[in-house]
């Protein structure tokens, strides 16, 4: 039995807005509805989907950025040796918990504080959370710098991020990041932005941290090709939900929901004599199908761990 | 590691930064004739106590509020007819012409018949060898008096600016950081700072306290760090707020505190200084309108000049008394123009939008 | 055989900047023919928009145009006025920017501002006849004609993307540019519009230059493509042939580099360093210093200059000679 490392169930995210600017009705909006996952320890699981589909918010939710608004979080908690769900967490301790819960942003331009140098990005969560003596400090950050790939360490240290590159900045950001030896990152598409010949570079550079330092991550990308070479299991979110969830080679190979079917059916290939499948299915159709047949069943397993959500199941397989 | 070559290579691109910004700001040609005015000014104003140490200039003649200079000339007393023209004036504008008094000018003075040579001191002293700009109508130096003004003017609009600055960039950073009510409490009361009319405001303060530079200083300072520069400061606080690396320091688990002031603080800096050198500019402008009013009790500043030019009647006197009036108006007009235009010259530099490649 | 709608020859072209000129296009050399589409692939900063904007002689206004020619149609544009060039835009040549969604005036409605692009062009045609052209365009674009009388906030991006598309089409253009125009979108949107702009191109014989950083997308989308970087054209050729057998090691490293969800899952490769700065003058070849295939047999002080491998198949002098 694997362990997990962090434990969603029924994970929901509405946010009330006020239907027009004089009037006092509001309206829900689900952003996140109902969604569960688990994630063993040393595995990655890609989100997927549209953006507005909810993938951030669930991120943001995970680390406790905003608070979610319904449903349980569980977090292995080292301390105890068991799964410890969030809420129980306070002061101190809430503090402790970030330690082991990190996040990768998609814009390095934005991610990094333009008016701090290299070396105090990286150290900021050592000060933070008051580890080490500064000389201890200094030397954890010459060598997470040496980790991920920026050599001589002393070059980079005292540089501002509008003196490096794209992908420069992204190994900063990983490094500060790992820095804290996390368990569980999120990856809010950290590769998006970057050019091709440095994006696998740092896909990369984050399997072998992964395997290295026993990092899971919850990957976000609306790539499913990036997601296939990063993540060991993906989940297709739609309009807030999960609709479906399995090992990658599976999903990609035998894909049932037709969201799943209509996404993998949308990716360019590159190879001119690859024929791409046409699938096409409107949106707006499944979605009131998916409102009609109600959202709150539980989702089933079809065999090889392979979920699919089951409010339009009866048909399509 | 090596530690010092470290510091070394910091330092030196803190150096390279610094370079590169005053590159920028060199290519605003606006930008450097502000600096210019603002340099030659802020020479004047570090020249005056100069000359005095070194006793080039005695201060019982140069001291720009009680030293005074005694020049004199002999004139001709006349008497003015009430009838014009006749064979000596044309109009009555004509008499006493140069070298000459008018009889009645002198009636304290006694003995003295119309045909004598009569000896007297003149004030206002036109512009000469001993006083560039002349003497006023005390027999004071103006040139001394504009390098005291300077030093006001200094002293008042850096003072007023950077409190007004500090002011409003610690509440706009609180409104755009914490929101709710402390942000709707902080906006209407700059929507109310900027509703009031700031001059009728000083007016009625001056009126009840006695205002010297130090008071007017900070009341300039307060009344500009509430208004309308709070918005501003927020609105650029707001877009540093939702800055992954804010998100980041939050995950991270940074303290409220430790976020506003090492990561949205230094990020709202720049704006704030612009503020500052723009700020300066109206606190001058603010100064010399009070002055010239005599709402404020200060010994000397460029608005007393042009007040004193206007008590004792020179200000409608068009041209033949100018070193009364055009040298204080202009100083006001430059050094205040002057600040504006280094402002316009540091937006160049921290508005990249605004940069030219 | 059909014939050359655009015949770019020895295109250079430099930006004048602070710090000195950067190259930003050297020595681009390709023929676009009738009903063609070609790809122009590369990373961000290789010139491949710099190249699009001489094309359409719009670039900004500290690049000049060093040396070349530019033939559309048999005409030369590179020294034509500005008068004349505005016949020749959207006229003869029109473009689809990476960002364009968003470029739409928002108090006006769609239709109108289509409408006024028509009139620039044709100030004979009618109301109606305009009417009823733009609503044939929206149809070829896959959008409702009542969406002429929306406003631009009202559209998704999808959709204010198909009527970028549908400006771009309405004075009859020859060659139409399409400058990264699903870069911002889901990929879903991004099939959508991609089929839709493959659709008008086969349905119009419009001769089309594909600008995009993803070579998957320009696999699916050209016949013939480029592959840039630091300014020069590394390799060219057929699309089919170039990834069945790509000559130059950029090309070979690009294709090892892109993820791709059908077939074996296979390591992909990365590599090292990062592009030049184009600010500095470049002898030789650009990409010796990344370059994972060096010998000592190397000649990477050689001028870059494209030889035929193939048919139709140019390559890079240093690449071909190695191979």
């Amino acid at each position: 039995m694997k362990k997990n490392v962090i434990e969603v169930k029924n994970l929901e995210k509405y946010f009330e807005v006020s239907s027009g600017f004089f009037s006092r009705k509001k309206t829900t909006v689900k952003a996140v509805d109902d969604i569960t996952f688990e994630i063993p320890f040393g595995e990655s699981l890609g989100l997927v989907g549209q953006s507005g589909c909810g993938k951030t918010t669930t991120a943001r939710a995970l680390c406790l950025l905003d608070p979610k608004t319904g449903g349980e979080v569980n977090f292995y908690n080292n301390d105890v040796s068991s799964m410890q769900s969030i809420d129980e967490l306070e002061g101190e301790e809430l503090k402790k918990f970030r330690r082991n819960i990190q996040m990768i942003f998609q814009d390095p331009y934005e991610s990094l504080n333009p008016r701090w140098t290299i070396k105090d990005i990286i150290l900021e969560p050592l000060n933070i959370h008051n580890i080490g003596d500064l000389d201890e400090r200094e030397e954890a950050v010459s060598e997470i710098l040496q980790t991920v790939g920026l050599t001589p360490p002393e070059n980079y240290m005292p540089r501002y991020p509008h003196e490096l590159s794209g992908g420069q900045r992204q190994r900063v950001s990983i490094a500060r990041t790992l820095i804290m030896k996390p368990k569980f990152v999120v990856c809010d598409e950290p590769t998006s932005m970057l050019d091709v010949s440095i994006r696998i570079s740092i896909m990369d550079l984050m399997l072998n941290l992964a395997k290295d330092l026993e990092v899971s991550y919850l990957y976000i990308t609306h790539d499913l090709a990036v997601a296939r070479y990063m993540c060991n299991r993906i989940a297709v979110m739609f309009n807030g939900k999960i609709v479906e969830i399995a090992e990658t080679e599976e999903l990609l190979s035998n894909p049932v929901h037709p969201y799943t079917k209509r996404l993998i059916s949308s990716i360019p290939v590159p190879d001119p004599s690859y024929d791409r499948k046409v699938y096409d299915v409107n949106f707006d159709e499944l979605d009131s199908l998916i409102e009609k047949h109600g959202s709150d069943k539980p989702m089933i397993d079809i065999g090889n761990e392979h979920f699919i959500a089951t409010h339009d199941v009866k048909g399509l397989i | 590691m090596d530690k010092n070559l470290n510091q070394d290579l910091q330092k030196e691109l803190r150096r390279e930064a610094l370079k590169r910004n005053w590159r920028l700001f060199k290519q605003s040609k606006l930008g450097m004739i502000g600096l210019y005015i603002v340099i030659f000014f802020l020479f004047l104003a570090l020249l005056q106590p100069f000359l005095f140490i070194t006793g080039i200039w005695n201060k019982g003649v140069y001291d720009p509020v009680v030293g005074y200079d005694t020049i004199k000339d002999t004139l001709l007393v006349v008497e003015c007819p009430k009838e014009y023209p006749t064979e000596k004036y044309e109009s009555y504008t004509d008499c006493p012409a140069k070298g000459e008094v008018n009889v009645k000018k002198l009636y304290m003075a006694p003995g003295v018949e119309v045909g004598d040579m009569y000896e007297t001191f003149i004030q206002p002293a036109p512009p000469s060898r001993t006083h560039l700009l002349g003497t006023d109508s005390l027999g004071r130096d103006i040139f001394s008096q504009i390098m005291e003004g300077s030093q006001v003017a200094f002293i008042l609009g850096l003072l007023s600016a950077t409190l007004g600055v500090g002011i409003s960039t610690i509440l706009g950073t609180i409104a755009a950081f914490f929101g709710g009510r402390i942000d709707a409490y902080l906006m209407r009361q700059s929507d109310l700072i900027l509703m009031l009319p700031s001059l009728p405001l000083l007016f009625i303060i001056s009126a009840f306290a006695e205002l010297k530079v130090w008071h007017l200083a900070v009341v300039l300072g307060v009344i500009g760090g509430l208004g309308g520069s709070v918005i501003t400061i927020k609105s650029q606080a707001l877009q540093v707020k939702v800055k992954p690396f804010v998100d980041s320091a939050r995950i991270t688990g940074g303290s409220n505190m430790k976020i506003l002031f090492s990561h949205v603080l230094p990020n709202v800096a720049p704006l704030a200084l612009l503020f500052m050198v723009f700020s300066v500019t109206g606190a001058i402008a603010s100064e010399s309108v009070l002055s010239f009013l005599g709402l404020l009790n200060i010994d000397m500043s460029w608005g007393i000049m042009i007040y004193l030019s206007q008590t004792d009647g020179f200000i409608f006197s068009g041209m033949r008394y100018w070193w009364l009036i055009l040298p204080a108006g202009l100083a006001v007009t430059f050094l205040a123009g002057g600040f504006y235009l280094v402002g316009r010259g540091l937006d160049d530099v921290f508005n990249p939008r605004l940069r030219k490649r | 055989m059909s014939k050359d709608v655009l015949v770019v020859k020895d295109l250079n072209m430099h930006y004048e900047t602070l710090s000195g000129d950067v190259s930003a296009v050297k020595n681009v050399s390709f023929t676009v023919k009738e009903g063609e589409s070609f790809g122009l692939v590369g990373e961000s900063g290789c010139g491949k928009t710099s190249v699009a904007m001489s094309l359409l002689q719009l670039q900004a206004d500290n690049a000049k145009i060093s040396s070349g020619s530019i033939k559309l149609d048999g005409l030369e544009m590179v020294g034509m006025s500005e008068s004349e060039l505005r016949e020749v835009r959207w006229d003869g040549i029109s473009i689809v920017f990476q960002g364009a969604m968003n470029a739409w005036n928002p108090v006006i409605k769609v239709g109108e501002q289509i409408r006024e692009a028509i009139r620039e062009h044709y100030p004979d045609n009618t109301k109606v006849e305009n009417t009823e052209k733009i609503a044939s365009l929206f149809k070829m674009v896959g959008l409702d004609s009542s969406i002429m009388d929306r406003f631009p906030h009202e559209l998704s991006g999808g959709m204010k993307q198909r009527a970028v598309i549908a400006l771009a089409l309405s004075c009859d253009p020859k060659l139409v540019i399409a400058d990264e125009p699903t870069t911002a979108l889901d990929v879903v949107i991004q099939d959508q519009i991609l089929k839709e702009i493959k659709k008008v191109q086969e349905l119009l014989g419009l001769s089309l230059i594909y600008i995009s950083h993803d070579i998957a997308v320009i696999a699916e989308m050209t016949d013939k493509m480029a592959v840039m970087y630091a300014g020069s054209i590394v390799e060219k050729g057929p699309t089919s042939e170039i990834f069945a057998n790509p000559q130059h090691s950029y090309t070979q490293s690009l294709l090892a580099s892109t993820p791709s969800v059908v077939g074996d899952k296979v390591k992909l490769n990365s590599l090292e360093g990062e592009p030049p700065s184009l600010i500095n003058q470049i002898d030789g070849c650009s990409f010796a210093p990344r370059c994972p295939n060096r010998t000592t047999t190397c000649h990477p002080e050689l001028d870059m200059e494209l030889v035929e491998v193939g048919p139709e198949h140019f390559v890079d002098i240093c690449s071909a000679n190695r191979n």
